[in-house]
């Protein structure tokens, strides 16, 4: 699975913002300014969050994995940004009910089945609070390092 | 018995589907059904009104459809995984 693009440098660690849509436009610009998506990627994230929320309860940190069409992936990427403060995103498949999300992961893919591996891999995580909570208190070498054994990427 | 359909569906089509697509390939496997798995964006899901059996979805479904809806984000989550699967477990045996 090494075809999935993840350095330090899409990891946002302590991120202070005010909102998911200043969140996201942070994330996705990352993204962007790294060649990784088009920049139509930017909106269409935000813009898909609005209607397909994806914001993930688990048993510890809420979660979030926006994502958007693969016509404006460039290179398979993941990003993670772990939030000072939550802000409050969708629940998945819920009419108006929000959460607090304190980590996400940005997923900009292509195909489908190509990622199987990967997407499996991060709901282990989600289901693990222990991984969740090594992810807000570590550094980026660390969660790099952690994260691209989890994911085999 | 005739071979269910049943159409998986996420916003996008290619993320949470994909694992969702997966799980009940396995609950298939595990309890010895046979069943015709579609993995679409949710827009889609009118293409298949007249063929499917089961719609099961990460995002909200808010169309009424001839056939059940399940909601499948326990599939990401763990969270009351086991009563998600026995729901569609019951709708494959019907």
């Amino acid at each position: 699975m090494c075809e999935i693009y993840f350095d330090e440098s899409l990891i946002l660690k302590d991120i202070d913002v005010n909102s998911r849509e200043e969140l996201l436009r942070t994330m996705a610009t990352n993204l962007f300014r790294k060649g990784l998506v088009k920049k139509s990627f930017i909106e269409a994230v935000i813009e898909r969050e609005k209607t397909f929320a994806t914001g993930l309860p688990t048993n510890s940190v809420s979660v979030a994995i926006p994502h958007t069409d693969s016509e404006h992936v460039n290179k398979k990427a993941i990003s993670v940004a772990v939030l000072k403060e939550p802000v409050n995103f969708g629940v998945m498949g819920e009419m108006n009910v929000e959460i607090p999300v304190q980590i996400v992961f940005m997923l900009a893919i292509d195909k489908k089945d190509s990622h199987l591996v990967l997407l499996q891999k991060l709901m282990e995580i989600f289901r693990n609070a222990e991984e969740l909570q090594f992810l807000i208190e570590e550094n980026k070498t660390n969660i790099k390092k952690r994260l691209a054994n989890h994911l085999q990427i | 018995m005739k071979k269910k359909q049943v159409l998986v569906a996420c916003g996008a089509g290619i993320a949470t589907s994909t694992i969702v697509n997966k799980a009940i390939e396995e609950i298939c496997k595990e309890n010895n059904i046979e069943c015709d798995i579609v993995q679409i964006k949710i827009t889609e899901v009118g293409s298949y009104v007249d063929t499917a059996d089961l719609l099961v979805s990460t995002t909200i479904v808010q169309k009424e459809y001839p056939f059940p809806v399940i909601n499948a984000r326990a599939f990401l989550t763990g969270i009351g995984l086991d009563e998600v699967k026995k729901k569609i477990l019951e709708q494959l045996k019907r």
